[in-house]
């Protein structure tokens, strides 16, 4: 059986699957089960049963979240699916992966999704810098067209739908999947207060999923190979394999699929090849820029969303950052304060002249000028900024590696402070 | 109702609300930025927020904000938890630290809710020591001064101007602490709305320019309550005044009329007070030469002008009680109505259905209300321009109910505007060029005016069988809107058919009551809102005192039979309210003209005697507004020179106060009699305590004058009414009527205002909100027949209607500084075709045959072909010398200055 339905078409030495190739490899087999009868209640139940989650950062399980969308008579009519393929969390190049290696897994699982929720548009939102994966998805889904799995009447089943692509112009922010919608309809690329959620009124208000690229290349394995297939890949709580990445020093930085549930300590030291020769581990963002720092004593945990949790970090994107001793901690936290400082949106307070004041004084500590007020504003600005405090989830975000690098790597802010220079430097 | 606690203690709330507005509307002291009453909520500056618990049980509680939830039944808060305070001493921070230290030289300094909320939020000390964002500010037009620098990014504007005022050319750009608020490039803004953004933005960044140019602090301003004189919607302002100078005008919050929001003509028509044409003596004119006309002399000519049969000429900019003295003086057979014949025939229309019981006429706040809407030929926004905007609000009660439907609170402000999209309530234009209102329009109609008669009475026999149909021939190509249009006025809950005089047709009107009377008909028991404006400040006051057939035209036809030799004008230009040619023959048989006036006009320059009359602001008077609403101003300040009110010019001798004079005329004018109700009661006051003009915090004592002399010049003393020229007396706190500006302990900014409404948005406690002076009839009328047939158009003639602008207009604020730079010169709007047809270019100057004054020709891409609209300009072309067609020809005149390049219409085509 296959244990590896994410990346198993995969091979970066050579051009993606084109459709026949791809249906030679169980591809399109959804469609043609939707042909021949199933019905988007059983699609939705069998992705619940499946128990996949969110693979953009958050985790929601999936099946429960299509569930909110109102169906029936005196519901609206038009519905959307929206993809989220604007990956753009710093560490994370996962999505890429898919788009670029296997674009026709993605349009298939996004002809699941349609079919589950009844939407018959379907927009693809990719980073605009993706350029490779842009024609590569355009391509697939001219094929698609062609074969008939898009478009009127898909295999006489009565279900139509058209996926089309949007390139963003580019923010973080739009990684949010409200201030997504926004950007999508024209507007400026701020969230939106919830309720009310996207399910109910999303995109031009209209009931609306919006679902990260990985999560949505789950699907034609649930499909084709069966629940129980499903949840005999993970090798902890929660079920499927996920890709998982590795960036930083280390000997083989990539991105592999793997079982959830696995060890840290086998993906970090086995896959990724373990720290450069002459480096020690200092500690690592388990799953992208805004996750809590862990540290080596953590490298046993399993890499599954309750587990990392309990560790007070997230699995989020499952991409992860490795941080070495010869890298200066504030500096990196600081890189990423600017980053998030430079993608707040603007809309609300804290975020918006919160994070630039951080910055600021990252910036400080970096030239030699850090004190000890300074620190104590930062520290404020952890709670300030914190889960509840803000319109979205950005500045909460930036303050997960700042609260944990405070807190792990006291003593490097310390000796900014004390020797009026970055100490990795001099 | 709802209960929640806050702070330990019970309150009733509304669970429709959010907390921040309930907080507000109990009394409490909440900090807040970017929600608006009229705005509802987007959750943004984040300085609302408070503790939230689970239960009674629950200690640890979560910070919400407040305007992002709703007060449910049993929520308990807390604005006092430590935790709530300390984050948003933490946001008022935040908003700081880029804010400059300019307070003390910034025009908002003192009422300023930025600085309110600062110290109501605790931040003192500033501990950010870093670089602060600086922007670069953009010339925004004559109005309104930009300082981005003092921005705090609470999106108020951008969310007023574009989502509540429909504008389009302000908006919020860049990102992060970089925001940006203006406009894509330096320019005027260019919505009739703008000058809210003073008032709507929180701190200085959008400033009143002519103020700021001619700046003082608003407790240095002397101030009263006063009324919008700029048109017949009667909006509540607040002029301020200092060293005898008229510095600004701000909105006076009325519940049922203006809310929070004036348009830009009167927020900044005000400054025709201040001008150096103002009229300060009174004079004779002998062979040409002005003489000083001394009190004795002036009792003598009184006595000329009330005997032998003299005729006084009223007006619909004058106050009641001027009208009514001169009707006093002349007697009412020789009263006559000071406005146009045709004009004077609609007035008497709607006169009679304001009295019909199948009618109502909507206010402002009603008229928000309404979810299908018929406009029959009248140009609100250049008109009524405040009901343009309540328009704006009425067509968003779709998505309100489409809200409703969904759960989602009316106060969620973008859940509700995202919900919705384009989806509006109908509304139905129809208008002979293309309007501002056209963007919200679901059905936009542009016809000769014929048409849209026809297209009326069309609506009104879809309706009912009973309404006489229209010309089948007229309206065919129509008759699927008609029939869409009857449907929806049916579907309405709150139906509302307005129509007007400015296209001085009055089977328009016929046509509006005629829907109405139908939807009446359908509806049963309730009356229908029907809206039928009218032009001046007191069109109402002045048609309601003058018998039916007193037209101007019997006047001037009288005066140059020769069978009068005297003649008094009340506040009034002839020449803009009848053919020059017949106002010329009139007035050259004359003896004696006098004429009462404030400025220089065309009338008063063929006077033998002129008395110069007091400003808006410098008198105590009563106007009756579109609805038949009477209300009060307040003088403000002082005389401009030896004006005076014209009713006490008229009263000669006569030792009569302004209460007095309302008394008399409510008890002695019929259709009056409930003015005096608007009179203060003097039960109100604490004996020999008046209300004081200035604030408590009055500079007083200056040396601004000291040049002229080193002593303080007593203030002046004010005998008649309720208010005194001093900072002594006692505010009004208990009774909002007689409360110039809000102002509340911490709450120095306009915001204050919720701490004098009954609850956020409510009926100010205890302040009244005008009376109405029109009671209905016991039965109604009846349907009237359909329009006489429209103009014969000869070949290569084109059929006239007339243009209005809010900038230009109207005779008084068209004399104002700001809005001269905002007129444009007169024009012609024409269709492409017919342009191309006369060889005529967009900017060309043309000439009108039998019109002196040359025009500059605007093509409009959606004027109807054989139609022009035609912008008389500031009384250089006399309306009433208008033929129903004219021919278009070249000129050779160079354009003016102005021309029309300020011109703001929605179909100007862009190749031009």
């Amino acid at each position: 059986m296959v244990n590896n339905p994410l990346t198993k078409n995969i091979d970066m030495s050579r051009p993606p699957l084109e459709i026949t190739a791809y249906e030679a490899s169980d591809g399109y087999q959804s469609v043609q089960l939707i042909a021949q009868g199933l019905s988007p209640e059983d699609v939705l139940q069998r992705v619940k049963d499946s128990g996949l989650k969110g693979r953009g950062g958050a985790g929601f399980p999936t099946g429960l979240k299509w569930s909110f969308v109102p169906q029936g008579e005196n519901t609206p009519q038009q519905k959307f699916l929206v993809v989220n393929a604007d990956e753009m969390e710093p560490g994370t190049f996962k999505d890429r992966l898919l788009m670029e290696g296997d674009p026709h897994l993605l349009i298939e699982g996004v002809i699941i999704a349609a079919y589950a929720i009844r939407a018959s548009k379907a927009y693809i939102f990719l980073r605009g810098e993706y350029v490779e994966s842009e024609r590569l998805l355009r391509r697939a889904i001219d094929e698609a067209v062609n074969r008939g799995f898009l478009g009127r009447n898909i295999l006489g089943s009565g279900f139509d739908l058209d996926v089309i692509v949007h390139t963003s112009a580019g923010r973080y922010i739009c990684g949010e999947e409200t201030a997504l919608l926004n950007a999508l309809e024209g507007k400026r690329a701020t969230p939106r207060a919830k309720p009310p959620f996207p399910q109910v009124s999303g995109l031009w208000g209209k009931p609306t999923i919006v679902n990260n690229v990985e999560t949505l290349c789950n699907l034609p394995g649930i499909l084709s190979y069966g629940v129980d297939w499903y949840h005999g890949l993970t090798q902890g709580g929660d079920h499927g394999t996920k890709l998982f990445g590795v960036s930083g020093k280390v000997k083989t930085p990539g991105c592999w699929e793997l079982p959830l549930g696995l060890p840290i300590r086998e993906l970090l030291e086995g896959y990724a090849g373990g720290m450069q020769d002459g480096l020690q581990l200092r500690g690592f963002l388990p799953g992208g820029g805004s996750t809590d720092f862990m540290l080596p004593e953590h490298l046993d945990t399993a890499l599954d969303y309750d587990e990392i949790a309990k560790q007070g970090s997230r699995l989020a994107t499952g991409t992860m950052i490795v941080l070495d001793d010869k890298t200066c901690p504030v500096g990196m936290v600081g890189n990423l304060m600017k980053f998030f400082a430079k993608e707040s949106c603007g809309f609300c307070t804290p975020c918006r002249d919160g994070l630039p004041w951080v910055e600021e004084i990252f910036r400080d500590f970096e030239a030699g000028h850090g004190n000890e007020k300074d620190l104590q504003i930062l520290h404020d600005h952890v709670d300030y900024l914190g889960p509840g405090r803000t319109f979205c989830a950005l500045a909460p975000g930036a303050t997960a590696p700042l609260g944990s690098g405070l807190k792990y790597f006291k003593e490097d802010f310390d000796k900014h402070i004390k020797e009026q220079c970055c100490p990795y430097k001099h | 109702m709802a209960k929640i606690v806050i702070d330990g203690v019970s309150y009733e709330v509304d669970p429709a609300n959010n907390l921040l507005q309930e907080c507000l509307s109990q009394g409490l002291d909440l900090p807040y930025f970017c929600w608006h009453p009229c705005m509802g909520s987007v959750g943004a500056c984040r300085q609302c927020a408070v503790k939230q618990y689970r239960d009674a049980d629950d200690k640890d509680g979560i910070l919400v904000m407040a305007c992002m939830t709703p007060a449910s039944d049993g929520t308990i808060i807390s604005i006092e938890d430590t935790q709530a305070k300390s984050f948003r001493a933490d946001v008022i921070e935040s908003l700081m630290i880029s804010h400059p230290h300019d307070c003390p030289v910034c025009e908002e300094g003192g009422e300023c809710h930025l600085q309110d909320m600062t110290q109501m939020s605790g931040h003192n000390y500033r501990r950010y020591d870093k670089k602060k964002v600086t922007h670069r500010n953009q010339y925004l037009g004559p109005f309104i001064n930009h300082e981005m620098n003092r921005c705090i990014a609470c999106y108020r504007c951008v969310r007023y101007y574009n989502d509540y005022a429909g504008g389009t050319d302000l908006s919020a750009q860049a990102s992060h602490h970089h925001v940006y608020f203006g406009r894509q490039a330096d320019g005027v803004l260019e919505s009739e709305f703008s000058g809210n953004l003073v008032e709507v933005c929180p701190t200085g960044v959008f400033t009143d320019k002519g103020f700021s140019e001619n700046y003082t602090r608003k407790w240095d301003l002397q101030s009263a309550p006063s009324v919008c004189v700029g048109c017949a919607v009667g909006c509540n302002t607040t002029p301020g005044e200092r060293y005898g100078s008229l510095r600004r005008l701000v909105n006076r919050y009325n519940s049922e009329i203006n809310g929070y929001f004036l348009c830009d003509r009167g927020r900044f028509g005000f400054d025709f007070v201040n001008s150096e044409q103002r009229l300060t003596e009174p004079v004779r004119i002998v062979n040409g030469e002005s003489q000083t006309l001394a009190a004795a002399e002036l009792s003598q000519t009184l006595t000329e002008f009330s005997s032998g049969g003299a005729i006084g000429i009223g007006s619909p900019r004058a106050s009641n009680e001027s009208n009514f003295m001169l009707r006093c003086l002349v007697g009412e057979k020789n009263f006559y109505a000071g406005c146009a014949d045709t004009e004077h025939e609609a007035l008497q229309t709607i006169i009679e259905f304001a009295a019909d019981p199948s009618f109502h006429c909507p206010s402002i706040s009603e008229i928000e209300q309404a979810d299908a809407v018929v406009i029959l030929g009248e140009d609100v926004t250049n008109t009524a321009p405040r009901l343009a905007l309540a328009l704006r609000q009425s067509v968003r009660n779709k998505a309100l109910s489409l809200a409703e439907d969904s759960h989602i609170a009316s106060w969620q402000d973008a859940a509700v505007r995202e919900l919705a999209q384009q989806q509006r309530s109908p509304l139905c234009v129809l208008s002979s060029y293309a309007t501002r209102l056209d963007d919200v329009a679901s059905d936009t109609i542009i016809e000769a005016p014929g048409v849209l008669t026809a297209i009326g009475f069309g609506i009104a026999n879809k309706l009912s069988d009973k309404a006489p149909a229209a010309d089948a021939r007229s309206v065919g190509a129509y008759a699927e809107v008609i029939e869409a249009v009857a449907e929806q006025l049916m579907a309405a809950k709150r139906p509302l058919i307005i129509a007007g005089t400015s296209a001085g047709k009055t089977d328009l009107i016929h046509a509006a009551a005629n829907i109405a009377r139908a939807l009446k008909e359908k509806h049963g028991s309730e009356k229908v809102d029907l809206c039928l404006l009218v032009p001046e400040v007191n069109s109402m006051g002045l048609t309601m005192m003058v018998n039916k057939e007193n037209t101007l035209g019997r006047a001037l036809k009288k005066l140059s039979s020769g069978a009068v030799s005297h003649a008094v004008v009340l506040e009034n230009d002839l020449y803009r309210r009848a053919d020059s040619g017949v106002v010329d023959a009139a007035l050259e048989r004359l003896e004696n003209l006098m004429v009462l006036d404030l400025l220089e006009t065309a009338t008063t320059a063929k006077a033998s005697v002129v008395l110069p009359t007091t400003a808006f602001s410098e008198h105590e008077a009563t106007y009756v507004n579109y609805e038949g609403r009477a209300q009060l101003s307040f003088q403000v300040h002082m005389n401009h020179g030896a004006a005076k009110p014209a009713w006490r010019w008229l009263n000669g001798e006569q030792e009569c106060d302004v209460e007095t004079m309302v008394n008399r005329c409510s008890s002695e004018a019929r259709g009056f009699d409930k003015l005096g109700q608007l009179l203060p009661d003097p039960a109100q006051f604490v004996a020999g305590m008046k209300i004081p003009r200035q604030s408590q915090r009055y500079s007083g004592r200056t040396a601004i004058k000291a040049n002229l002399d080193v002593h303080e010049p007593k203030q002046p003393v004010d005998s008649e009414s309720v208010m005194a020229f001093s900072m002594e007396g006692i505010p009004a706190q208990k009774d909002a009527a007689f409360m110039a500006s809000a102002w509340a302990p911490r709450w120095n900014s306009n915001q204050s205002i919720s701490k004098f409404q009954e609850e956020v948005n409510g009926k100010l406690k205890q302040g009244h909100i005008g009376t109405q002076l029109i009671e209905k009839l016991a039965n109604g009328g009846a349907y009237l027949p359909p329009a006489s047939p429209s103009t014969e158009v000869v070949d290569g003639s084109l059929e006239v209607v007339l243009a209005h602008q809010i900038f230009g207009s109207d005779e008084l604020s068209a004399r104002s500084d700001s809005i001269q730079q905002r007129m444009t010169d007169p024009y012609i709007g024409i269709s492409p075709t017919d342009a191309q047809a006369q060889g005529v270019q967009h900017g060309d100057m043309v000439s009108l045959d039998g019109i002196e004054v040359p025009v500059v020709a605007c093509i409009r891409s959606k004027m109807p072909e054989g139609v022009v609209a035609i912008y008389c300009g500031d009384g250089d072309i006399n309306p009433h010398s208008l033929p129903a067609t004219v021919s278009i020809g070249s000129s050779e005149s160079p354009v003016g200055e102005r021309g029309i390049r300020g011109l703001i219409v929605s179909d100007l085509l862009e190749d031009y």
